[in-house]
């Protein structure tokens, strides 16, 4: 598939702000006074939309994204957006009282988490739901997701509080049991996209053409002798070029150099700069992971080309 | 609306049947589905650097050419048009978040409508035959309409009122009719010849059937294996081949 970066960028970053938004809905360890909540809030709502923003570049027809929200019943796209708005909704009226009066509602937290979760799921599900990308359609799709959402939320959130303290444990811990966690579960993502091919269905040359009862089947000739909108979108091959240099920098960034970051923090020497730097080598390796998620995935299309 | 529809008793099911045995490849139906759907429904087809170094545009109909070779035959070509087949179960109405994609009721069609289109592609990501293309100009999603603005269009001759790309093929490899109406010409032709859906595993439902090759009368390969073995009768090559051949 080709790797459009808006939607590289939309997924990251949404998912870094929802992740945020998740633990302050929890009631997780913030800054205080009213300049270190204002950096809290602000952070987690402009990565938040700052990534549904960027999803909209990618449309033909941004002007009329508002449509997106109708078709909730069937498209895991419009739930997406509907559950966008919804949280954003509930995390505008959570900041309004705890920067005016101080107050962190435990209620209406718990449902800006319940949303933030959702959103990332609804979000990974636009994904994992497509019949046509085996290597996609997984639970191992939205578990990867939600797993580094939450990943990028802890670890901003550690650099916001100076390594606040939960259970016992300061946030730059956690950070790194989630970013473990998030690895365990790619790495079962990459070591089943590495050999599923078409099995999830038993799609092939033969069955996309019907003739694979008569013989092999091959393409002689395509249909044209340029590239097509189908060829460019879908039977995207350039990404997939130096997959495994970007594998090794999306390892090595998004996750070597964190847990090595978070465990210097976990230290409680100057925490905030460590997971400062943490959360943008994190940041900087997701973009590679999720530009392989992109352009490594074979849609069943290419199967007529 | 993408949920959908119900199935209701009566209702049509439009769709093309084609014959790979007998298309020729010829890409009569590929031009004038162009043409047609250029100047017809929603927005020009437009293409880009059409006369220039890398020519590009959007299609609804597409002919790919495949050789398939069994264990105990020569390899034959077969050419295989390609365009929505408008399933029954299709992938790509559900998955579009703003309604503008839908399949009609009252006959089957899978349309866009693109006014409400936002260009996200992702009715194209779902669908795994690839009949949904962006337009490169109106970045809005294009798709065989079935010619719905010729089937049902009372102000050209009643012979005409097919697909563009049925009325042209010269080799009468495209038909057109109800596939849901089991009496009609194209249902019988499904029958008879063994009409498939391509990627049933996909779950679509395609209302569109392909009518595989007929089978090759099996070529005797004996002449050909004599031609293949150059032999010299008479004369001086002859005398030459089998003095050779002693050696």
């Amino acid at each position: 598939m080709h790797p459009a970066v808006s939607v590289i960028f939309f997924t990251v970053t949404s998912g870094a702000g929802f992740g945020l938004m998740f633990l302050i809905g929890l009631g997780w360890p913030m800054p205080q006074g009213g300049l270190g909540v204002f950096i809290a809030l602000a952070l987690a709502g402009a990565l938040a939309v700052a990534g549904l923003v960027s999803s909209t570049f990618h449309l033909g027809h941004p002007e009329r994204a508002w449509r997106a929200v109708s078709q909730w019943r069937s498209s895991w796209l419009s739930r997406e957006g509907v559950l966008a708005i919804i949280t954003l909704m509930l995390f505008g009226v959570y900041a309004f009282l705890w920067f005016f009066f101080d107050i962190r509602s435990t209620a209406l937290g718990l449902f800006m988490s319940v949303g933030s979760v959702a959103t990332v799921f609804a979000t990974a599900m636009i994904y994992a739901q497509l019949k046509t990308i085996p290597m996609w359609q997984t639970w191992l799709t939205p578990a990867c997701y939600l797993a580094f959402s939450l990943t990028l939320g802890l670890v901003l959130a550690g650099m916001l509080s100076g390594n606040g303290v939960v259970g016992g444990l300061p946030t730059a811990l956690w950070a790194s049991l989630s970013i473990v966690l998030a690895w365990v579960l790619k790495m079962m993502w990459w070591n089943r996209a590495g050999s599923i091919g078409f099995s999830t269905t038993g799609s092939s040359v033969g069955s996309a053409t019907g003739l694979g009862s008569i013989g092999d089947v091959k393409l002689f000739e395509r249909p044209h002798t340029g590239e097509n909108y189908l060829t460019r979108e879908m039977v995207h091959q350039i990404g997939r070029k130096h997959a495994n240099k970007l594998r090794l920098i999306a390892v090595g960034l998004g996750a070597l150099l964190p847990v090595l970051l978070m465990l210097l923090a976990a230290t409680g020497v100057v925490p905030t700069l460590f997971l400062a730097l943490a959360a943008m080598s994190l940041l900087a390796g997701l973009f590679a992971e999720r530009w392989l998620f992109f352009a490594e995935a074979k849609h069943a299309v290419s199967l007529y080309y | 609306m993408t949920m959908l529809p119900e199935r209701q008793s009566g209702a049509k099911s439009l769709g093309l049947v084609i014959d790979l045995d007998t298309c020729v490849g010829c890409h009569a139906c590929v031009v004038n589905c162009k043409e047609w759907n250029t100047a017809g429904y929603g927005a020009p087809l437009s293409d880009t650097e059409p006369y220039g170094d890398e020519p590009s545009g959007a299609w609804l109909n597409r002919v790919h050419s495949f050789e398939v070779t069994p264990t105990d035959a020569p390899a034959q070509i077969v050419h295989f048009p390609k365009s929505c087949l408008h399933c029954e179960d299709a992938p790509c109405v559900t998955v579009c978040p703003t309604g503008a994609s839908y399949k009609r009721a009252e006959d089957g069609i899978v349309l866009v409508d693109e006014d409400m289109c936002i260009g996200c592609g992702l009715c194209a990501w779902a669908c795994p035959y690839g009949a949904r293309e962006i337009d490169p100009v109106e970045q809005v999603m294009k798709k065989c309409t079935l010619c719905v603005d010729r089937i049902y269009n009372d102000n050209i001759p009643e012979q005409d009122r097919v697909p563009a790309c049925v009325k042209t093929c010269p080799a009468e490899a495209r038909h057109f009719g109800d596939l849901a109406d089991p009496t009609s010409d194209v249902s019988i032709l499904v029958a008879e010849r063994g009409g498939m859906d391509l990627m049933p595993e996909q779950g679509t439902k395609p209302v569109n059937k392909y009518l595989p090759p007929r089978p090759k009368a099996t070529a005797d390969m004996a002449p050909l294996a004599a031609i293949a073995e150059p032999k010299a009768e008479g004369g001086v090559l002859g005398w030459l081949d089998r003095a050779l051949d002693r050696l």
